[in-house]
């Protein structure tokens, strides 16, 4: 894979972003006669790709996919999120029959994954316009971090601020290897398309993207943001965990903008009491 | 199995149940997540189905009939896990009979 020039990677705003949200949306970045040819291309089947297998050769017998993978904005998220020649996981083409009656369960995909400095992510490309009835997937911004395993959290049905994805044909979102999502029941007319793909890292994920903008205030207000089905206090030790991230991924293990971390690490070892009124000292001695 | 006044054959009642997810342990405070499920098989509730609440507290919920039978307990984190975030904490399981 060619590196990506530098105007298609990611800013530190939009990697900030993926780290609060775990969610990363490119609106209609896949142009339309590939839009038009998708839908037979994924009723056809993508060639199985066997787990770990380097991203430049896994998809040399799909042409379609290779040209997806390798469009400039997507390529550029791809380098930014996992750096150059990440593995493919594996892929699957997602279909959501009309009328479909079940909703997939909350869920978290593979299983617990509790990685504080790599992350992989999952390509979601839907070829067609998505409303609101065709059951776009569940996700729920902010959930990626959190401890749970695979579906667990299905008693959860709806959570405040959710997103029930609704966008049109082309779209592709990158999603955090954690993130509560699951296919939404399908009450239209047409079937839904979609295709994913999961890439491991195989470099350490630091400073893969375009760093021009590290220090920008938006950077810190993307990490401090909250969402509405955040606990209270939950919702601060969320904060703690983004910070904790943004430093693995950024190089910089002092960021800490609103002192999350800081506060609740600062142990000093200098000793300044007079040990003259210790009692229990041996001798007196002066002070140096 | 013998008749009993919850034999749902008997009595014809049926449970709904209703699950809020709270903004903290008190019982008045914001709804962040529910879920529904109905005993009586007349409505389907099911994932990502609505974005609004049902109510806006758990005391709403209250007001409006529904009888509160479990609350999360409040546990201490885990030593060396006092970070780490996970299930949603303040879950509060209600029923009506119908």
């Amino acid at each position: 894979m060619p590196h990506p020039h530098r105007k298609h990677l990611l800013t530190s705003v939009q990697m900030a972003h993926f780290v609060a949200t775990g969610a990363l949306r490119m609106d209609a970045v896949v142009p339309d006669d590939m839009n038009q040819q998708a839908i037979e291309v994924l009723k056809g089947g993508i060639p199985g790709v066997p787990y770990g297998t380097p991203l430049s050769e896994a998809f040399v017998d799909s042409e379609f996919v290779e040209r997806l993978v390798q469009l400039p904005e997507v390529a550029g998220a791809i380098h930014s999120l996992v750096g150059p020649e990440p593995t493919v996981d594996h892929h699957a083409v997602h279909i959501r029959k009309a009328h479909e009656g079940e909703a997939q369960n909350l869920h978290g995909d593979a299983i617990i994954d509790v990685r504080t400095d790599a992350f992989d992510v999952q390509l979601m490309y839907y070829p067609q316009d998505v409303t609101l009835e065709m059951g776009g997937t569940l996700s729920v911004p902010g959930s990626h971090l959190r401890r749970t395993n695979e579906s667990d959290t299905g008693r959860y049905q709806n959570l405040r601020g959710q997103t029930r994805l609704v966008c049109p044909a082309g779209t592709v979102q990158f999603l955090h290897h954690g993130i509560w999502h699951g296919g939404r029941k399908n009450d239209s007319d047409l079937d839904r398309y979609m295709f994913k793909i999961r890439f491991n890292p195989t470099v350490r994920q630091v400073r893969l993207w375009n760093t021009d903008d590290l220090y920008d205030e938006q950077v810190a207000a993307e990490l401090d943001q909250s969402f509405p089905w955040y606990e209270n206090a939950t919702g601060r030790l969320e904060k703690y965990n983004r910070i904790m991230l943004w430093r693995a991924i950024s190089g910089d293990d002092t960021y800490d903008p609103n002192y999350w971390v800081t506060r609740v690490s600062n142990r000093p070892q200098r000793v300044v009491a007079d040990r003259a009124n210790n009692p229990h000292a041996k001798g007196k001695k002066e002070m140096v | 199995m013998t008749a009993t006044a919850e034999n749902p054959q008997v009595t014809g009642l049926r449970q709904q149940v209703l699950v809020l997810y709270l903004a903290s342990s008190a019982l008045d405070q914001r709804v962040i997540g529910w879920s529904t499920y109905d005993g009586t098989g007349q409505t389907h509730p099911t994932t990502g189905d609505s974005d609004v609440p049902p109510y806006e507290t758990g005391l709403d919920a209250l007001k409006d009939g529904w009888r509160l039978f479990q609350a999360s307990q409040l546990n201490p984190p885990y030593p060396g896990h006092e970070y780490d975030v996970s299930f949603l904490k303040h879950e509060f399981f209600f029923e009506k009979l119908v």
